[in-house]
């Protein structure tokens, strides 16, 4: 005790980190924190002729009760769950399937399949967008063909225009997208089991399953709680596909409304609807608000359980 | 006490600034007038074209058409006038969009100006207050919608452009039984193409045009209607002749069908008629929205979609009132419907086009009466939105996921809500 208290005297106060962490955490605040909390005093005002007045928490009352906003709302809220299970389920497992494929010392060429798979990724969203709405395009699309050519024709149908299936096309393009995400960091976390571990479990007779789900699994699994957290926030802020594949109304009868395209519609408005900029805003900070509380309840229920060892 | 801005005021102070900048450093003589305008596609028609023309009548005078592209004029109009560094005249967007910038005391007062007298009030409509006591912009186009057919196909199957609705069935009939190309070239994809190609198409045929129109706005017809009723089951009867998965298929897509000779008739808006020129290597042309039996009034969709205003804080109100002045005359609106052919001048001077496609579509106005898409004024204003509204349930009449009653009734339930005059 008496030593640190000593050290601490004579230490001079740390200046240099202040000077080095200023602009970092000038740029922080200018361009996110200010905006942030702006957005959240946004949504407790409204908006008229160009004059705010406090109305307190009447935005998100109207956005939760009134018949006209809560429908949009929840519908848009509940399409924004299936659109992250659809990834949890199909995008998340396919990427730790590919990770532990590639990280398979035996494969050839598993660089160019890496680079491959990550290029989707690097693409722009709209791009993407407009390449698969070709691709599946009952007119010029090579969908169709493809189907028949293997005897499945039968099954085509113009998912992207169907209610049905709009929402799932959709999340599966993002899926086919953004795959590349999990696969690289959990790749990069199977690189990183140091090989006398694995060696270890040879030894002792463990099969290659064995060998994946009692050594390899549980060492990368701070990784896949890592993946689900970004795959979480990445899906609520999820906007570019869905506008540039169906616009900002999210036909067809909004069965691929995402809160993106909610919010787009309400701050900005959309064709004869004015934007309201603090209803718009309300938007925002539900938006806000629920990721947060899922980041939150993932971080309580999941992260404080997951052991981490010391490679 | 919080100062409350959002966002988009930091966003719009940094364009203000952009703005300001570029400003200063195109800072011209005090005789030259800028034009605001969203259509930066015909920024060569301005400056190579109607420019010189207004030259020549006034020599003195210096125009600056500055154009924006249009998914951002709004915003960056909005910048402009705030930050007081915006044209002299401002290209107007129908109805509340520059009613609001009027309000907002951006635009000036126009109502005694001596060109406007050259304009019909369905004309004006769209740039006038609710209570149509001030005119704040002047009508400069419109667009009409129709059908456009392609000829070399009519020819084969040896079909007249229809007339009736019964003939416009048995035409379609024709085309899908007698050969492989799709009848009609519409999709539901991007949805407003079955709001505006489809239902304000052909809609004016059943709500008696203007009187149908105002008969919503002061609450003595509802879209419950049989006529409102009537146009989305007609709308509903398309569905056998667009082509298969229609229901996937954009705007961009049909225009692409039509113009690969892929179909036969192609529900229009007159703007298609620049793309098809340069796109359709085939003789195309048009006809008007089939009435219910021969010999019936018809009605088209004559929509105000351009108008032109003088700024408010603009320091050269006299060149600015000349130049607009001028653009009521018949010299401007036959330059000007030439050299953009789909896009019509509004006033009632008797032109002639050069286009063959573009003087078809006017020649309407003669013999149907004019009317606007019904949901633009006023009924655009509350939640749930009308015109969103009616995207929705166009397109999924359609697509057969909703009935015709379904769709009306849906409607009239969002105008019910918050429109006092239907209440």
């Amino acid at each position: 005790m008496n030593s640190t208290t000593k050290n601490d005297a004579k230490r001079p106060f740390p200046w240099h980190l202040i000077v080095f962490l200023f602009p970092a955490l000038l740029i922080y605040c200018v361009f996110s924190v200010y905006p942030l909390i702006d957005t959240l005093f946004l949504s407790l005002f409204d908006e008229q002729q160009g004059q705010a007045h406090f109305v307190g928490l009447n935005n998100f009352i109207t956005l939760i009760t009134d018949e006209n906003w809560s429908h949009a709302f929840w519908n848009a809220l509940s399409n924004n769950l299936k659109f992250f299970i659809i990834h949890m389920l199909v995008q998340n497992p396919i990427g730790l399937l590919l990770a532990v494929l590639l990280s398979n010392p035996k494969l050839r060429l598993s660089s160019t399949y890496r680079t491959l798979i990550f290029m989707p990724t690097m693409l722009s969203v709209v791009i993407i967008g407009f390449v698969w709405q070709l691709l599946l395009s009952p007119i010029w699309g090579i969908s169709e063909e493809f189907l028949y050519s293997i005897g499945l024709g039968h099954y085509f149908d113009a998912w992207l225009g169907k209610e049905s299936s709009a929402l799932l096309t959709l999340s599966l393009i993002s899926v086919w997208q953004f795959v590349g995400i999990p696969m690289m960091l959990i790749y990069a976390a199977l690189l990183n089991i140091p090989d006398d571990i694995l060696d270890a479990g040879v030894v002792d007779g463990a099969n290659p399953l064995q060998t994946f789900l009692h050594i390899k699994l549980p060492l990368i699994l701070p990784t896949i709680s890592m993946v689900s957290i970004l795959t979480f926030v990445a899906n609520f802020n999820a906007f570019e596909l869905i506008y540039a594949v169906k616009g900002a109304l999210a036909g067809p009868n909004f069965s691929t409304d995402l809160m993106g395209t909610f919010f787009y519609r309400t701050f900005f408005g959309f064709q004869l609807q004015q934007g309201s900029e603090s209803m718009g805003a309300a938007v925002a900070t539900l938006m806000f608000l629920i990721i947060l509380i899922g980041v939150m309840l993932f971080l309580f229920f999941v992260q404080r359980r997951i052991r981490r060892f010391q490679l | 006490m919080i100062n409350v801005r959002s966002i988009a005021s930091i966003s719009k102070q940094a364009s203000m600034t952009a703005v300001l900048l570029a400003s200063i450093v195109s800072a011209q003589a005090a005789t030259t007038i800028s034009i605001e305008s969203w259509r930066s596609d015909d920024a060569n028609i301005w400056n190579d074209v109607i420019i010189p023309a207004f030259k020549k009548s006034h020599p003195d005078s210096n125009v600056n058409f500055a154009p924006t592209p249009p998914t951002q004029y709004n915003s960056a109009l909005q910048a402009k006038l705030q930050a007081g560094t915006a044209g002299d005249l401002i290209t107007c967007r129908p109805f509340d969009t520059s009613l609001a910038l009027y309000e907002d005391g951006y635009l000036e007062d126009i109502s005694d100006l001596e060109g406007l007298k050259e304009f019909s009030d369905v004309a004006k409509s769209a740039w006038v207050t609710d209570d149509g006591s001030v005119q704040f912009c002047m009508p400069m186009a419109s667009v009409i919608h129709g059908f456009i057919y392609n000829k070399e196909i009519f020819e084969e199957l040896g079909v007249q452009p229809p007339k009736t609705e019964a003939e416009f069935y048995s035409v379609l009939e024709t085309v899908k039984s007698k050969s492989r190309y799709t009848p009609l070239a519409m999709g539901t994809a991007d949805q407003w193409e079955a709001a505006t190609m489809g239902f304000q198409n052909i809609g004016p045929n059943y709500w008696m045009g203007e009187e149908g129109r105002k008969a919503l706005l002061d609450g003595s017809a509802k879209l419950t209607d049989d006529a409102y009723i009537k146009t989305w089951a007609e709308l509903a009867k398309w569905k056998p002749y667009l082509g298969r998965g229609f229901e996937a298929q954009t705007y961009p897509d049909s225009q692409n069908l039509f113009t690969l000779g892929r179909a036969a008739i192609y529900p229009a808006g007159s703007w298609d008629i620049q793309t098809f020129n340069s796109q359709a290597d085939f003789e195309f042309g048009a006809f008007p929205p089939p009435v219910a039996k021969a010999g019936d009034q018809c009605f088209i969709s004559d929509h105000t979609d351009i108008g032109i205003a003088i700024n408010a804080n603009s320091e050269n109100k006299e060149a600015a009132i000349e130049f607009i002045n001028w653009m009521a005359t018949k010299e401007f609106a036959e330059l000007f419907a030439n050299a953009v052919p789909g896009f019509f001048p509004l006033s009632n001077h008797e032109i002639s086009i050069n286009d063959p496609v573009a003087q078809e579509f006017i020649s309407w106005r003669g013999e149907c009466e004019s009317t606007i898409r019904n949901s633009y004024q006023i009924l655009s204003r509350g939640t749930p939105n009308l015109e969103n509204q009616l995207w929705n349930v166009s397109a999924q009449v359609i697509n057969g996921t909703m009935t015709p009653e379904e769709a009306a009734k849906q409607t009239q339930d969002g105008l019910e809500q918050w429109y006092a005059p239907q209440q």
